[in-house]
């Protein structure tokens, strides 16, 4: 076998919440590539189309938590690439909060855009 | 009996010549994630138009939000664009599958065909896709 390699620390935590959104995001990824652009194609998408997936709750619940566990996977993953770069110390600190504070951000405005497009609340 | 191989590191990017399969793989999973999390962010920022929509511009399809996705929707770079993505996305997901197959020890052997499968199987959903992401009204 191989040697170990991996852009992980070994017994981390932020390999693991990679590998369990990667099984979540799988599925609805393909989900909603499939959803809007063959069975609804992308140029017929209109706002009351959408309101009206939006207002269904499990639809609304699942593109939530996409927006989440993708806004999570992809801000870990481009950390850890960066990690693998050789990103140390204070410069390393620094990305990592930055990062954080990006993903955070683009959670609350995803949060204010699937709100807006609902009837629910 | 354990093997050991010293294939240096992939982070050297000038020695690709002597890239292995597997080596390959990691770089096309990194590229695509780093085109995907750049979408995202942009992806958020074209929905924004929907916040504050006005229900009788909604109901006469006229909203901004509507108006945006179907003039993006209207030009033809965007459409290629779109099937660029999807190509992107979909060895993204295939080659993901592939890595939790990996760290879960299964098939470990034969993971340098499994990438030759996923890159295969990328190419005929892309192209099979495309009269779909082609098709539709355009301006």
């Amino acid at each position: 076998m191989a040697q170990h390699y991996s852009s992980f620390d070994r017994g981390g935590r932020r390999w693991l919440f990679q590998r369990l959104t990667a099984v979540f995001l799988i599925g609805v990824l393909a989900f909603h590539f499939m959803l809007l652009h063959f069975v609804n194609h992308a140029s017929d998408i209109t706002f009351l189309g959408t309101q009206a997936r939006m207002s269904q709750v499990s639809y609304f619940a699942t593109m939530w938590l996409f927006l989440v566990t993708a806004t999570f996977h992809g801000v870990n993953g481009v950390y850890n690439a960066l990690v693998n770069q050789g990103l140390t110390g204070s410069r390393k600190n620094a990305v990592k909060y930055m990062l954080g504070i990006a993903g955070l951000l683009l959670v609350v405005q995803g949060t204010r855009v699937s709100l807006a497009m609902t009837t629910l609340v | 009996m354990s093997q050991s191989y010293n294939r240096g590191t992939v982070e050297d990017f000038g020695r690709w010549r002597e890239f292995t399969a597997g080596m390959w793989a990691w770089i096309f999973h990194k590229f695509t994630g780093w085109v995907l999390v750049g979408y995202l962010f942009t992806h958020i920022a074209v929905l924004s138009t929907s916040v504050g929509v006005d229900p009788a511009s909604a109901q006469a399809g006229s909203d901004l939000y509507t108006s945006t996705l179907s003039g993006l929707e209207s030009l033809l770079i965007v459409r290629f664009l779109e099937v660029g993505l999807l190509a992107v996305a979909v060895f993204h997901i295939l080659n993901g599958i592939r890595l939790l197959m990996v760290d879960l020890g299964v098939g470990l052997e034969s993971q340098d065909k499994s990438f030759y499968a996923s890159l295969l199987l990328t190419g005929a959903i892309v192209i099979a896709s495309v009269p779909t992401f082609l098709g539709g009204k355009l301006a």
